[in-house]
């Protein structure tokens, strides 16, 4: 009996195929895979890297330093002029300034470029902040049980019950305005919602099998929590967490614009457009830009996160 | 049922009284005196002292606390440092403004947010849905203040002149006045509760031009709510646009909606009677949710729309340190989320039955 010599070919060359896809396949991996299959995910991953080149890259993008007047630069210009982009027709004796220049003669598009190096890390911050105090607190919470549980909880509701951006306006009076002050007080605002989903998944897996068996071998508290606990709870503070970074964005932008986050004359998206706002009727591109900055920022988080959920909910994995 | 309300009443006493607490404890470190917020120039140390004597600021911390909480109970929310007036006539004035243009932003977001979330769930997947659901996204993500800003633009200067031309800032146009219903109905030596009520509605233009069948008022006065309305119901519209499209996706994969088709009901009848009546459960739920977005975003709309109402109280209040009335502004707002919460909850439990039964 010969073998088909393509049949024996097809064989050899795919038994590498063969045994990859028998790979025993871990949760990351599954997770990462089904993530890159969500089209939602794969906008807003896009999104999001572009943003962060831009980013990481803004000094070679800006055409000027963002707190530079074109009056240093000794070139004329008016406050809050509109884009000129010599490819679109603009004369080309004027200088090119594609997004225009804002009231104090800067460039706009070297100021929203920048911008980028603000908002995106703070987003991270915030909720960074937010899931480490309240993974600790929803932890404590749920391992304890008891007295202790039910004051924290308590206290994590008197926070909830104040609509978000007002308490964090009262926190950031009482610390006094600034970035920083800014981000701290969104951070607060934001802890009970990742000490909620932090208990509800210490509750869930306390008495499961595995960790009785850990505890009779002898763990202890911490380590139950960290190893046993923790990575049970991290899928929930990820969907979470990736979600809760777009709001952190619009609400740091937020007590921006009413003066209370960043100060210029550093480039922030949610100051900048406070600070064009009279100029808005004659204007509109100074808040359209920046503006249109922070939406898709906010928007490629959001659309990662509902990927991200969409990727580790087992109801949709088919 | 009744059970459930009163324990559900019961258990947010605690966080009620630590409303008070924390709000108290926060306006006490704000730094910055009063006085020198109030006075400026003129605050001398004898000023102050008198100052400090007339407010009570002068007293241990506990007991400043114990007159506070003590009044609050009576309705007494103090007088404001800078205007100093009674904070409840300010209330009575302000609040109406805040409550008018949430509820109309409410009632944008529920019916056009559920709206679009049925006719995307029904028509899933088709260019009608992926429409929806990218506008719904962007809606989510884009900040209060900028919708704010550019509707003005486009309303108000844009279509200048055309018929869809509205107002970009202020309650009434000039010219305009509104007649306090107390004095329409003959009712101006009455006082208390009842007389504050009334107050209260007639500062809602929208209610009070209603009342007084003014439709002039009215429809001017709705005019100059649509944008604020548009822009703070925005981001809930897109939440609850989302929801309701997956909730009503979840219950119409349901074996009782099979048989309901099976049956040979019009989809019509399916869709509406029985899948949207289990899938608005969890909407509700997202509506009383997002009310602190509607609360945050009028904060923010106020200013932009220059509305003098709860939002823009607070934030001036906070700039003049006029701590009586951050006080008042902020227990009041916090109070009304809890009693929206609450209402939240019982109407949850009142459609599900397995909520208050377990």
């Amino acid at each position: 009996m010969s073998l088909n010599p393509g049949t024996a070919e097809a064989l050899t060359s795919s038994t590498p195929e063969t045994i990859a896809a028998h790979r025993p396949s871990s949760l990351s991996r599954d997770t990462l895979r089904n993530v890159v299959r969500q089209r939602s995910a794969l906008i807003g991953l896009t999104i999001l890297i572009t943003l962060f080149l831009i980013a990481i890259f803004a000094p070679f993008i800006a055409p000027t330093d963002p707190t530079l007047s074109m009056l240093d630069l000794g070139e004329p210009g008016k406050r809050g002029a509109a884009p000129c982009i010599h490819l679109f027709g603009c004369a080309a004796n004027l200088p090119q300034h594609v997004m225009g220049l804002d009231s104090n003669l800067r460039d706009e598009f070297s100021r929203v470029i920048f911008g980028a190096r603000v908002s995106l890390p703070m987003g991270f911050l915030t909720v960074g902040f937010a899931i480490v105090i309240g993974t600790i607190i929803g932890a404590i919470a749920g391992f304890a049980g008891g007295w202790l549980d039910n004051v924290l909880m308590r206290i994590m509701d008197i926070v909830l019950s104040f609509p978000s951006l007002i308490l964090a306006i009262a926190i950031v009076t009482v610390l006094g305005a600034g970035l920083f002050n800014a981000l701290l007080a969104i951070g607060i605002v934001s802890i009970p919602v990742y000490a909620r989903v932090m208990r509800a998944s210490v509750l869930s897996v306390r008495e499961a099998d595995f960790v009785t068996a850990s505890r009779a071998l002898g763990e202890s508290s911490g380590g139950l929590l960290s190893r046993r606990v923790l990575p049970n709870a991290l899928t929930p503070l990820i969907v979470q967490g990736t979600l809760g970074i777009g709001g952190a964005i619009l609400e740091v932008a937020a007590l921006s614009f009413v003066g209370l986050g960043n100060q210029p004359p550093t480039a922030e998206w949610g100051s900048m457009i406070a600070g064009d706002r009279n100029l808005f009727f004659s204007a509109p591109h100074l808040i359209f830009f920046p503006g249109f900055a922070i939406t898709l920022s906010v928007l490629g988080f959001n659309l990662l996160g509902d990927g991200i959920r969409d990727a580790l909910d087992p109801r949709l994995n088919r | 049922m009744i059970r459930f309300i009163v324990r559900r009443l019961l258990s947010s006493i605690p966080v009620l009284i630590g409303i008070v607490i924390l709000v108290f404890i926060l306006v006490r470190v704000i730094p910055g005196e009063p006085c020198t917020a109030a006075f400026g120039e003129k605050a001398t140390p004898t000023v102050c002292a008198a100052f400090s004597t007339r407010y009570g600021l002068d007293k241990p911390l506990p007991e400043q606390f114990v007159i506070y909480a003590g009044s609050l109970v009576q309705g007494d929310f103090g007088s404001s440092i800078r205007y100093g007036r009674p904070v409840a006539d300010i209330l009575l004035e302000r609040l109406p403004v805040t409550v008018e243009l949430t509820i109309l932003a409410l009632l944008f977001a529920s019916t056009v947010g559920i709206t679009l979330g049925l006719i995307s769930a029904t028509r899933r997947n088709s260019p009608v849905d992926a429409g929806t659901m990218v506008i719904a996204n962007l809606g989510v993500s884009t900040p209060v203040f900028v919708l704010g800003l550019f509707l003005a633009f486009v309303f108000a200067v844009l279509l200048k002149g055309t018929p869809l031309s509205l107002p970009p800032s202020g309650r009434l146009s000039p010219g305009l006045s509104v007649v306090p219903l107390a004095q329409v109905w003959g009712l101006t030596g009455l006082t208390g509760p009842l007389r504050s009520l009334i107050d209260f509605v007639s500062n809602m233009y929208v209610i009070n031009g209603l009342l007084t069948l003014n439709f002039g008022l009215l429809t001017d006065a709705l005019r100059h709510l649509i944008l604020p309305a548009v822009a703070v119901g925005t981001i809930p519209l897109a939440i609850i646009a989302r929801m309701t499209r997956s909730s009503l996706l979840e219950v119409l994969g349901l074996d009782y909606v099979r048989t309901a088709r099976a049956k040979g009901l019009k989809e019509r009848s399916v869709v509406i009677r029985h899948g949207m009546r289990n899938a608005l459960l969890p909407v509700v739920t997202v509506i009383g949710l997002s009310l602190g977005g509607f609360l945050s975003g009028a904060v923010l709309t106020e200013t932009i729309f220059n509305l003098t109402g709860m939002g823009k109280t607070l934030f001036e209040s906070i700039q003049g340190r006029d701590y009586i009335v951050i006080q008042g502004v902020t227990v009041v707002v916090a109070f009304i989320y809890l009693v929206v919460n609450l209402i939240v909850d019982v109407s949850y439990a009142f459609l599900d039955p397995r909520i208050r039964l377990s």
